[in-house]
């Protein structure tokens, strides 16, 4: 067997969810059989793992758009990536994925990116937050 | 986390299997062979991707299977140097804390990539953050099962491929210990930094 390119190219959590979730459920290649307990067992967790994490509930329009709005920025491929998987929500996380941080980018930009960051990714629990608001304000 | 390798490889169909479509053969052979396995200096191997080409089959004198070379593309799971990840602790040891992503398990933060101080607890066999703030000391201790998030910073493949035999017969039970212990691939990770560490530290 030969490796041709180890690292061709970068694939987002979500490029990969969409692959592993068509697999088990048989969409383009074939659902593991019993014969392929490798392939059902890597599946199986990798897509566990994958559901604690916001690419479940990202969608290629809203990815789209994010990456859009993160040109401005001037970030590496692999930074915009990470903030892509990671979804931060606090500048501590994007100090530690943005390299030099302090220098390339101002406190004010900061904060626009982690806004922008809740607008394409609200959490679960900004949308249980949503929600209560709204109980609460019809209560009123 | 996860990227994309080219491959290249011959495959072999047996002949009970020609009933199935071409391209679904070789896609099976394919993940049956790679799925879930380590490769040398590439990764953690996931799922076919994609075939890019297949090439002529050929049948060979002796064996009735067609054999193939395929070009194709394989998602790796093979987190790249400095990227933030967030696992689980799986136990502790003298040498560090090792932490499991439910996929892969052999990722170490080795001591002196804690955060600083740390210590050991032997008795409860845990690490623990020794926090100073104007109160006094806390220990903030790394229990098992918790989320953490770590920053990679180094990786080692090491070839597990079996070798040849030897010219001396007098060590077999040496042979075995130590072909056991060794993993095929292992990432060192860091949480020195502020940010990194166990999840419950950070969220106020």
């Amino acid at each position: 067997m030969e490796v041709v390119n180890e690292n061709s190219a970068m694939l987002s959590n979500f490029e990969v969810y969409g692959l592993l979730t068509d697999i088990q459920a048989g969409r383009g290649q074939n659902k593991p059989n019993k014969h392929q307990q490798q392939l059902a067992t890597i599946t199986c967790e990798t897509i566990k793992y994958l559901e604690t994490k916001p690419c479940k509930h990202q969608s290629e329009e809203s990815i789209t758009e994010f990456m859009k709005e993160l040109q401005s920025f001037n970030l590496t491929k692999a930074e915009k990536g990470q903030i892509l998987n990671l979804c931060p929500t606090t500048a501590v996380e994007i100090q530690l994925i943005i390299e030099e941080s302090e220098e390339r980018l101002t406190e004010e930009q900061i904060y626009k990116l982690l806004d922008i960051i809740v607008k394409y990714n609200p959490t679960e629990a900004d949308q249980e937050e949503d929600n209560s608001a709204e109980m609460d304000s019809s209560n009123d | 986390m996860f990227v994309l390798a080219e491959m290249k490889d011959t495959v072999r169909i047996p002949p009970w299997l020609f009933h199935i479509k071409f391209n679904d053969a070789v896609i099976e052979a394919l993940n049956k062979k790679l799925a879930n396995k380590v490769v040398h200096n590439v990764g953690l191997c996931i799922a076919l991707w994609d075939v890019t080409k297949l090439e002529d089959s050929y049948i060979f004198p002796g064996d009735g299977a067609s054999h193939t070379i395929v070009n194709f593309r394989y998602v790796v799971f093979r987190p790249f140097m400095d990227e933030i990840l967030t696992g689980k602790t799986k136990s502790c040891s003298k040498e560090g804390v090792y932490v499991s992503i439910g996929i892969f398990d052999d990722i170490l933060i080795p001591a002196d990539a804690m955060q600083h101080p740390s210590r050991l607890y032997p008795f409860e066999q845990l690490w623990a953050w020794e926090y100073e703030t104007d109160d006094g000391k806390h220990d903030l201790f790394m229990d098992i099962g918790e989320e953490i998030r770590f920053r990679v910073v180094d990786e080692i493949f090491v070839d597990t491929t079996p070798s040849g035999p030897d010219g001396t017969a007098n060590q077999p039970s040496e042979i075995s210990d130590t072909e056991s212990k060794k993993t095929p691939y292992t990432i060192v990770g860091s949480i020195s930094e502020p940010g990194l560490g166990l999840l419950s530290w950070w969220n106020s």
